[in-house]
């Protein structure tokens, strides 16, 4: 009887209760340890946007001091580059997700043929290098007559092509969860087929689609490799980081580091509550 | 949920003719001419324009020149999945199993961090792993540094950044296959007299290797070609092969040869992808 019930306590020798708390709990503790290794390079990130640097060569914390906060586009060329990423970063995030939703319905509910080479075709991009990615485009635009011209547009066209995969995964997911009775219910009661769409489908898949969209952004905002190769003379927030890697970092870019990281929190956190309250309004 | 009813009819095709439509230019015909640029004359330039000559020579000639790189970005991209391995199953079967009520909040966290800048993170490694740094400094008084010795410049480095960059890739994964597992398994493990580490090896992990297939290749393949952490906490010694193809692509200005180099990285990773496929067909991979 005894090992029944607590058959997860036996297999443990005994010990000290300290020495059998360690034991029990040495997987949470070290899964805490991971999750501490995965902040620590964050730490660093918010300690500098307070650093009041001595120099710009040596990149160490050397006093407290607000101004990075208080000035942020004092950092030559860094709010342009911000814009011009955050400007990408929609219109990618608008382009890839209405393309990427299209293509998630097609392949949840609807029949087609060549289903397995659209899993393909959709997985590619996705496990593909990012340099393969970069390099084949930039042979493309150079061999079609572009080469230039390279810049935002070419940007644009790469970073929509790069977050589709992602979108297409993420919306297919959530509307591969659905069970369609509502659907039918509302098609039951007379509901034409635009109106389910508009009033049962659309809103229950949407958190899925609102997702994708926050993961296109991260996406595009983030990416260096591919942009890199197709940019010309434009420039991105990425692209300024490297190139201030090289001269010497100022310390404006890890405010707008702080930023990204509180305005991620922001958004999973306000997900969290929400899908909280929508479990207790069910129940 | 299966009982679901594929529409048949034309709306499928329509639905999927933009988004295929933008795969096929933007990702499918570049492959095409990347491959193409990979056989071009090399004495051509980008300006002058390049002849088609076949010029199959350009594949040995990029494998003699830029061998090095190649084999150090495989065997670092293989360390560095290997280290997430480790690292991402701890932390997987930690939320899956041990996390309780804190699950969602701990996947968050997992994940929370990776949305601020590659590249910021990437340089506060920099800083972390610095020469008068608190790491290389404590590693130096137990010695497992020299006095001289350092971390920045070094391999080390350059796989400690690269695990950690792509660790959400193989966490991922691994906890959508740890969180299916049925607890009782375990238990029934342990039941008929299993020690914890043979019912890990003959439950637990043969049940999670789907995610930890999906995951490895979710996280060597980027890591193979990522330059970003060879390139900040590296020196030109840890030099990576997507460097290589970049200089030559923007500053050497040889296409061929960089086209040669990314079809061949390319080719790697589609084997790899076809071997997965084979085992697991296509529709686990979305």
């Amino acid at each position: 009887m005894s090992t029944m019930t607590s058959s997860r306590t036996t297999s443990y020798k005994p010990g000290s209760a300290a020495g059998r708390w360690i034991r029990h709990h040495l997987v949470l503790i070290l899964g805490l340890l991971v999750l501490v290794y995965t902040f620590v390079p964050i730490f660093v990130v918010v300690l500098m946007s307070f650093n009041d640097p001595a120099s710009r060569l040596i990149y160490r914390f050397d006093g407290f001091t607000l101004h990075n906060w208080l000035n942020p586009c004092e950092a030559e060329g860094m709010c342009s580059a911000l814009r011009t990423s955050v400007e990408i970063g929609f219109l990618a995030t608008l382009g890839s997700t209405v393309l990427g939703t299209l293509i998630a319905f097609a392949l949840v509910r609807h029949q087609f043929v060549g289903r397995s080479s659209m899993n393909l075709l959709i997985f590619l991009p996705m496990a593909s290098p990012e340099i393969v990615l970069g390099s084949s485009l930039l042979a493309l635009f150079v061999a079609a007559g572009f080469g230039g011209q390279l810049g935002f547009w070419t940007i644009l066209i790469a970073h929509v092509m790069f977050c589709l995969s992602f979108v297409v995964v993420t919306v297919r997911a959530r509307l591969a969860g659905l069970d369609d009775n509502l659907e039918q219910a509302a098609m039951d009661l007379y509901a034409t087929e635009a109106q389910t769409f508009r009033r049962v489908t659309l809103p229950l898949v949407f958190p899925g689609i609102l997702g994708a969209a926050l993961l296109s952004f991260s996406l595009s905002f983030d990416d260096f490799i591919i942009t890199n190769l197709n940019a010309g003379n434009t420039t991105t927030f990425p692209m300024y980081v490297w190139g201030v890697a090289q001269r010497g970092v100022p310390m404006q870019v890890n405010v707008v580091g702080t930023v990204m990281f509180l305005i991620s929190i922001a958004i999973v956190v306000g997900a969290e509550l929400n899908r909280r309250r929508q479990e207790k309004a069910l129940v | 949920m299966s009982e679901t009813v594929r529409k048949r009819g034309r709306t499928g095709y329509l639905l999927l003719i933009p988004g295929v439509l933008w795969l096929a230019l933007f990702f499918v015909v570049p492959l095409y001419s990347l491959v193409a640029t990979s056989l071009f004359d090399p004495s051509g330039s980008d300006t002058t324009g390049y002849s088609m000559t076949y010029h199959w020579v350009n594949y040995s000639h990029v494998i003699s020149d830029y061998w090095q790189p190649l084999v150090r970005s495989l065997a670092y991209g293989a360390l560095a999945t290997l280290f997430c391995l480790v690292l991402g199953y701890v932390l997987a079967y930690a939320i899956a199993f041990k996390a309780g009520r804190w699950k969602n909040l701990m996947l968050v966290l997992v994940i929370a961090p990776f949305f601020t800048s590659f590249l910021v993170r990437t340089l506060s490694w920099k800083l972390l792993l610095a020469d008068d740094g608190f790491i290389v400094n404590s590693l130096q008084f137990v010695h497992i540094l020299g006095a001289d010795g350092r971390l920045l410049a070094t391999p080390v480095a350059v796989i400690a950044g690269l695990t950690y960059n792509f660790l959400p890739f193989m966490v991922l994964p691994l906890y959508a296959s740890i969180d299916k597992i049925d607890p009782r398994l375990i238990e029934a493990s342990s039941d008929l007299y299993a020690n914890p580490f043979v019912g890990f090896f003959k439950v637990t992990w043969p049940l999670s290797l789907p995610g930890v297939v999906s995951g490895t290749l979710l996280t060597f393949i980027p890591a193979v070609g990522d330059y970003i952490n060879a390139e900040l906490l590296g020196s030109p010694n840890q030099r990576m092969i997507g460097s290589v193809i970049q200089s030559l692509f923007t500053n050497a200005n040889n296409y061929p040869a960089a086209g040669a180099l990314s079809v061949i990285l390319m080719a790697l990773i589609v084997v790899m992808v076809l071997f997965y496929v084979r085992r697991a067909g296509t529709e686990d991979l979305l």
